[in-house]
């Protein structure tokens, strides 16, 4: 069992804060996704946790023990890095039983735990290398296998993927999947791709300068973004904003069409929909097309709504040419509204 | 130009000078030790390990090597991880570590005989103490031992710095990662010490080593400023036979003794503190 219990952590460089007052708790054997922008603070909130750095202010709790004054060899958990810090004195061996040598384990339980784990990595024919004859893939493979072999009850990641190529992360990032999902460990997995994060997560805590914006289920944080910075961030290509004003009749005007917007919403509001939730119809938002990009199975058509950038994923059946004029209906329970003071979501 | 020459045309002065000063000299002091009189003989050499000072100026000088050198690799290693943790008054420590490394070898023994000689300053603070009741002699010939440790002292002060900036440099290119694992998976200071400093300082050990064992095959002015003739050691025996007895043969055989242990020495450093392929950063 091993619950990780965020109160209040925050944390100052000198005067800079680069997290401010974070609570949030993993649920044992959650997969938790830290996903934001570069420099928003993943890396710092993870370094606390391992015990790597130490909160300014603030409590860690990791499976019911306060942890944020112990070290981190104290606090039952295991870390791939970005940079996978495999040693490069010791062999793939001995890489993947230095926490178990630590721990002063037999000899014999040594043994088998790293052929377990190195099996479960396919790497067991690596093992009596050096990293420096090792591609980065295969790195990346033996840092995941030194934490798995610990059987941690949590497992912290930093961007363990960034450093591949394109297709090996693919590849990667389905068997981490599987791995992890039956090593029993509560893992928090930091990334800036939020495919990945879409991918592996069972839930997705989205940072934005020093603060946790959102947290919650993948899906969720796609179609219920809790402010208007989780759905510009999240989705490729991101949500589309409007403004929009209540008119007369307690109704929203959205450049020139009226919708139905919140019962509790302001005099200003701010109108999002995501690009694949609008459809040509009569009586829609009036767009004109400026580019045209065929993908396959759609088009995405980039167009200007009332002088603003509006982009709308289009099925590819659809003949369209730069300059067109188009009427695009957003799916009604697919709209969106947030608070444009307060950038949060109003329902 | 050619670029397959243009490497070559680089090292040409280098090449130049390491034979006009070091392969000829050798050459002649080859030619020296094993010739007499235009032919080859070993007469030289019997000369030199018949002497019946040989064999206790071999052993004091490797003894001397042996028991320096290891003490300055555990000291610098100590001040180095010192050093390295500083933040801000890093500089600072650093230049008063190394002031010794500016004093010529000489200059340092004059400085260790002031301390110990009969009017030193060590006499005079036991006899300001009232711990003895007249100085002492502590570095005449019967206390060979103590001009032994006063030599090794001497050393110690001198020239564990040049290890120390060694191993500094070495420690700094050492990447935080490597502790950060480390210490997560289990290792505490000591741990991390042993298991990633020493291994990933191993190619700077290596330098310092064979570094400060070559120079303390060579140690000649600290031992003659604090003992005289009376701890003898190879390169006083290669100066007195050079000089005061004129027998430049023999003293040609004593600078190819040192050569001998100075690459032996080198060869087995090398040998010891080598690195596996592909186990590099
Ligand atoms: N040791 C430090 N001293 C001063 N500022 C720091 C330090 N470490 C991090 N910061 C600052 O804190 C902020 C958050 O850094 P952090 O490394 O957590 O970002 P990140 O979200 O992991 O970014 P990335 O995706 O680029 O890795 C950044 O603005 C960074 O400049
Ligand atoms: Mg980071």
């Amino acid at each position: 069992m091993a619950e990780i219990l965020i109160k209040g952590v925050a944390k100052s460089f000198g005067s800079f804060t680069a997290l401010h007052s974070i609570d949030l708790t993993i649920a044992d054997q959650e997969f938790m996704v830290l996903l934001g922008a570069s420099g928003c603070g993943k890396t710092t909130l993870l370094r606390i946790i391992a015990g790597l750095e130490s909160p300014t202010q603030g409590e860690v709790w990791i499976g019911g023990k306060r942890v944020d004054q112990l070290p981190p060899r104290e606090r039952g958990i295991a870390m791939v890095f970005q940079n996978y810090a495999v040693f490069p004195h010791l062999t793939v061996y001995e890489n993947i039983a230095f926490g178990l040598r630590m721990k002063k384990l037999p000899q014999a339980e040594v043994d088998t735990r790293v052929k377990r784990t190195a099996e479960l990595m396919h790497i067991e024919q690596l093992l009596k290398r050096y990293s420096g004859q090792l591609s980065g893939g295969q790195r990346q493979r033996v840092a995941v296998a030194r934490a798995l072999a610990m059987e941690p009850d949590v497992i912290l990641m930093d961007e363990p993927l960034s450093n591949l190529d394109a297709l090996l992360r693919l590849e990667m990032r389905a068997e981490l999947k599987g791995v992890l999902a039956n090593s029993k460990t509560t893992t928090i997995y930091v990334t800036h791709d939020q495919v990945e994060a879409m991918s592996l997560a069972d839930r997705i805590s989205v940072m934005n300068g020093g603060h946790i914006v959102q947290a919650a289920s993948p899906v969720e944080v796609y179609r219920n973004p809790a402010a208007r910075f989780v759905g510009s961030f999240i989705g490729n290509p991101p949500m589309n904003f409007l403004p929009a004003a209540r008119n007369g009749d307690g109704r929203y005007q959205v450049a020139g069409i009226a919708l139905d917007g919140p019962s509790s919403g302001g005099a200003k509001l701010e109108f999002a929909i995501r690009p694949e939730d609008l459809t040509i119809a009569a009586g829609g938002l009036k767009a004109t097309a400026r580019v045209i990009e065929p993908l396959g199975a759609h088009t995405l058509v980039t167009s200007e709504v009332d002088g603003k950038l509006f982009r709308a994923v289009l099925d590819s059946d659809l003949k369209v040419a730069p300059g067109d004029e188009l009427s695009l209906v957003p799916k009604p329970d697919r709209v969106r509204w947030f608070d444009p003071e307060t950038t949060r979501a109003v329902n | 130009m050619n670029s397959k020459t243009l490497p070559y045309l680089l090292l040409a002065p280098a090449t130049i000078f390491l034979v006009v000063f070091f392969l000829w000299p050798f050459l002649q002091i080859a030619w020296l030790a094993f010739t007499t009189e235009g032919g080859f003989t070993m007469q030289h050499f019997q000369t030199m390990a018949g002497n019946w000072k040989f064999w206790p100026t071999f052993w004091n000088t490797v003894i001397l090597a042996a028991i320096v050198v290891p003490l300055q690799l555990v000291m610098a290693l100590a001040m180095a991880q010192v050093v390295a943790k500083l933040k801000t008054t890093r500089n600072t420590i650093l230049y008063i570590f190394t002031i010794p490394l500016g004093l010529s070898d000489l200059a340092a023994g004059i400085i260790w005989l002031a301390i110990f000689e009969q009017s030193g300053f060590l006499n005079s603070m036991l006899v300001g103490l009232g711990v003895v009741d007249k100085p002492i002699l502590f570095l005449g010939y019967q206390n060979l031992w103590v001009i032994f440790i006063a030599v090794i002292l001497a050393e110690l002060w001198r020239a564990t710095a040049i290890v120390m900036v060694i191993l500094v440099s070495g420690m700094g290119l050492i990447p935080k990662e490597y502790y950060e694992a480390a210490e997560v998976f289990g290792a505490g200071p000591w741990k991390r010490f042993v298991k990633v400093t020493l291994p990933m300082l191993k190619p700077s050990i290596q330098t310092a080593m064979i570094l400060r064992t070559i120079a303390a095959f060579e140690v000649f002015a600290v031992v003659v400023a604090l003992g005289g003739t009376t701890l003898p050691v190879l390169v006083g025996e290669t100066f007195n036979w050079q000089f005061a007895l004129n027998d430049r043969n023999v003293a040609a055989a004593f600078a190819l003794v040192i050569l001998a242990i100075s690459i032996a020495a080198t060869l087995v450093f090398l040998r010891v503190l080598r690195t596996p392929k592909g186990a590099t950063l």
